[in-house]
């Protein structure tokens, strides 16, 4: 084995290391004492996690509302049909939003 | 070089190792630290990957025949353009560009969602590094593509010629890319499994990612069709071979899964049917390379034999029991939140055609794993051919391609009987002009065929009526012009209208099978110069054999190219003329003599092809150099020149072309006239402009327009302020 595959080996390898390393290495400055960070992340998780499932929850209901205007504006739902069914889509859309407002 | 490979591929396997380690800690502990080393690992796999596969391409375009997949895979008479492909035709390189492949998807994938599904990334980091820990282990342990042989030979023994065509430079990477792209989905599955995070959002951050692995899936199953097309000489596309089937019983279960989803997204029905079809995805995607790579099915495609079987079982053993007992365990969870309004509705239309895509999914895999089954049973190998899975898949795929044009004129939750007899009319009045029109042309004889045609006329005109009928309401609504109110109506809602795109591909792939099928003629016999045959319409006249040394038409290296001119008219005039050819390749194998090893590879096909809009006339040749006269020449050449005089064994060969051109044996011939072949093409470039456009994302500015009406229309039912 040459030297310089060695040297470069022995680069990467560090290089490597260095990457995978500065992230557990790294102190966050609003680091509140006496409390793991981890225990700060862990406590945030589930909320983060709702409010997230909420706002996809949100965009898809969106686009349920849009396509539903679609379908009607192309034939295919009739007007009783498409008000009855865009009355429970915007109901259910205010739902998830009244639930995102208390996740706040 | 190698050695700095094989360093690669240990550093590759430790960091797999450390990566899983690493997002495990971090999910248990929470740790934002180790989390973000964990996902850095996957970074870092790629680019250790990378190294090593940069390494392996430059061996073979280098030619370094101390590489032992290189003297293997190559040779210095492979052409440059094959040379960079030799590199993923051997086993240990597909398995390289497999984990590389993975290694920049998955980084794409938790690039992308950083900043989202902080709890199940973590696990889906760790799922995705195991693959990619398993693929390392399999190189460092099993077959490493860095085995180094000292001093090293002359020459390799050059690319399997049936390799060397376009489609196979990019078949593999275009099917690898989309069995790696499905672990996506079933890493996040897991992941949402695993944390019980089971809602909206998982699903729409792996959506795009089951798309564009159903997007590459099929674009490597098309590639693959074309290849058995125009080189393998037997003058179809598509043979039921277990690796073709491989790679469709993904395709299928993805197709399902791209339907089922936006039901769950609207509905949040089907949520067991979803996480399911992602796991049956993943793993389906894992058997296909299973398949390929483990040399258990024999097949022309599975060209290495291996010893890697076992830890393949194992894997796939894995991902079954962990994915049914996640999936029991989390069935609380998994509940529908609604029940189907109508049976006259776009998800009831959704349901069915999920029912016959996984129907579909499980005649493949029952008649590609049935040979396996009944071998490991019985100790005999029964096997399915072509007319088993044709009484199957012919009906099944009618009623898909009906559903296919169902679907788009349907509403979502419900619709009225009025209304869809209005939206079926015009539809239905297609279907049966087309019957009429193929009864009249006598396609009565094909009922198969005929039904094709007739759901393939209602599919188009389906979809057809919904783009005229959205693109008339744009205009009603503001001062567009047709052809702009069409382009922002597919702008703007580019998943519904991608997917009908994909449709009319579907349906316009689907006339082309039918026909080509049904109504070509064909004929196999033998010919000398000057001898005419009929071919349906078509007659066909030997002009003259051809023979060029060296310099292949095709380019692919062959050092014998013989073949035939051939003059095809119909009612007397000409139609074209074809020159297909046999090409014979040098086997770098000296114990067929200086002279014989020239010619002594494996011979490949290179087919005279016309093809057109509405039909397609193929050729193919099977020369005789087997004749005592054209033998004599590489029997007395072996006998008198020495190895170390190549020029003079060249001779021969040329000695023996001019022999064969001046005194031509009879030359067996293949021959087929099929309709709307070219259909099947063009079908899949509609499929994969669709796709392309359900895949990529609109623009930020086009997403804040679409959304803002609804957005301020429930934040004034709300009396507070709201922004898209």
């Amino acid at each position: 084995m040459s030297v310089w595959v060695v040297v470069v080996i022995a680069l990467i390898l560090a290089a490597v290391v260095a990457v995978l390393a500065a992230p557990v290495r790294a102190r966050r400055p609003d680091r509140a004492p006496g409390r793991a960070t981890g225990e700060r992340d862990r406590a945030a998780g589930p909320a983060w996690a709702a409010r997230a499932d909420l706002e996809a929850a949100r965009g898809a209901k969106y686009r349920e509302i849009r396509e539903a205007e679609l379908d009607f504006r192309v034939g295919k739902l009739s007007e009783e049909d498409y008000r009855a069914i865009d009355a429970t889509l915007r109901a259910e859309a205010v739902e998830i939003l009244r639930r995102l407002d208390s996740e706040r | 070089m190698a050695t700095l490979g094989r360093a690669s591929l240990l550093l590759a396997l430790g960091i797999c190792l450390y990566g899983i380690g690493a997002a495990l800690y971090g999910a248990r502990t929470g740790q934002q630290g180790w989390l973000e080393s964990g996902r850095r690992a996957v970074y870092a796999l790629a680019g250790v990957l990378t190294l090593a596969f940069a390494i392996l391409e430059a061996a073979f375009l280098r030619s370094d025949f101390s590489f032992d997949t290189v003297a293997a895979h190559s040779s210095l008479t492979t052409p440059l353009f094959y040379k960079a492909a030799a590199a993923w035709s051997s086993q240990e390189g597909s398995l390289l560009l497999w984990a590389w492949l993975l290694s920049l998807w998955s980084s794409l994938a938790l690039f992308l969602t950083r900043r989202r599904l902080r709890e199940v990334t973590p696990y889906a980091t760790a799922v995705l590094l195991g693959f990619g820990g398993f693929f390392t282990a399999l190189m460092v342990f099993y077959a490493t593509p860095f085995a180094t042989t000292s001093p090293a030979p002359a020459n390799g023994a050059g690319l399997t010629p049936l390799l060397r065509h376009p489609s196979m430079m990019i078949h593999p990477p275009m099917l690898y890319s989309g069995y790696t792209l499905a672990t996506i989905p079933l890493a996040f599955a897991v992941g949402a499994l695993i944390t019980g995070r089971l809602d909206a959002e998982w699903l729409g951050a792996i959506r795009r990612f089951a798309l564009a692995s159903w997007l590459f899936l099929g674009i490597g199953i098309l590639l693959g069709a074309r290849w058995s097309y125009a080189e393998l000489g037997w003058g179809g596309y598509w043979g039921w071979d277990p690796v073709e089937n491989a790679s469709l019983m993904p395709w299928l279960t993805g197709t399902a899964l791209l339907h089922s989803i936006q039901i769950q997204e609207k509905r949040g029905m089907l949520k067991v049917w979803n996480v399911s079809l992602v796991l049956a995805t993943g793993t389906l995607a894992i058997m296909g390379t299973f398949l390929v790579r483990s040399g258990v099915l024999s097949s022309i495609h599975a060209f290495g034999a291996s010893t890697l079987g076992v830890p393949f079982v194992i894997l796939i053993a894995v991902l079954i029991a962990t994915s049914v007992t996640l999936v029991l365990r989390r069935r609380h969870l998994l509940r529908s939140e609604h029940r189907l309004d109508s049976l006259l509705s776009r998800e009831a239309v959704f349901v069915a055609n999920n029912v016959v895509l996984v129907g579909l999914c499980f005649v493949i895999f029952w008649g590609t794993y049935f040979p396996l089954i009944s071998e490991a049973a019985t100790g005999t190998r029964a096997s399915v051919g072509p007319p088993w899975f044709d009484q199957y898949t012919v009906p099944l795929a009618l009623v898909l391609v009906l559903l296919s044009g169902i679907g788009p004129v349907v509403a979502w939750r419900r619709a009225t009987v009025a209304h869809a007899r209005r939206n079926f009319l015009v539809p239905t009045l297609a279907a049966l002009v087309a019957l009429a029109l193929g009864a009249a042309g006598g396609a009565l004889a094909r009922p198969g065929a005929l039904a094709m045609f007739c759901c393939a006329a209602f599919v188009l005109t389906a979809v057809g009526q919904e783009f005229w009928r959205g693109t008339r309401a744009r205009m009603a609504m503001g001062q567009e012009s047709g052809p702009a109110a069409l382009v922002a109506l597919v702008r703007r809602n580019r998943r519904r209208y991608g997917g009908y795109i994909v449709h009319v591909g579907i349906a316009v792939l689907f006339v082309g099978v039918a026909a080509s099928s049904s109504f070509r003629h064909e004929s196999e016999l033998s010919l000398r110069p000057g001898q005419t045959t009929s071919v349906g319409p078509y007659h066909v006249r030997y002009v003259r054999p051809t023979a060029h040394l060296g310099q292949d038409p095709a380019r692919t290296g062959a050092v014998l190219d013989i073949g035939a001119t051939l003059d095809v008219t119909r009612h007397g005039r000409h139609v074209t003329t074809l020159n297909p050819t046999r090409g014979y390749y040098d086997s770098n194998d000296p114990t067929q003599g200086s002279v014989g090893h020239f010619i002594g590879g494996d011979p490949v096909s290179h087919v005279g092809l016309s093809a057109g809009p509405l039909r397609d006339f193929w050729s193919a040749i099977e020369p005789n150099l087997s004749t005592a006269d054209l033998q004599r020449y590489v029997t007395l050449g072996n006998r008198t020149i020495p190895f170390v005089r190549p020029d003079e064994g060249l001779y021969v060969i040329a000695l023996m072309a001019r022999h064969y051109l001046q005194n031509p044996p009879p030359a067996q011939f293949h021959f087929l006239a099929s309709p709307l072949v070219s259909w099947i093409w063009l079908g899949g470039l509609i499929v994969l402009g669709g796709g392309l456009i359900a895949l990529w994302p609109a623009p930020a500015a086009v997403r804040r327009r679409v959304r803002a009406p609804v957005a301020a229309g429930l934040a004034r039912g709300l009396g507070r302020p709201e922004s898209a």
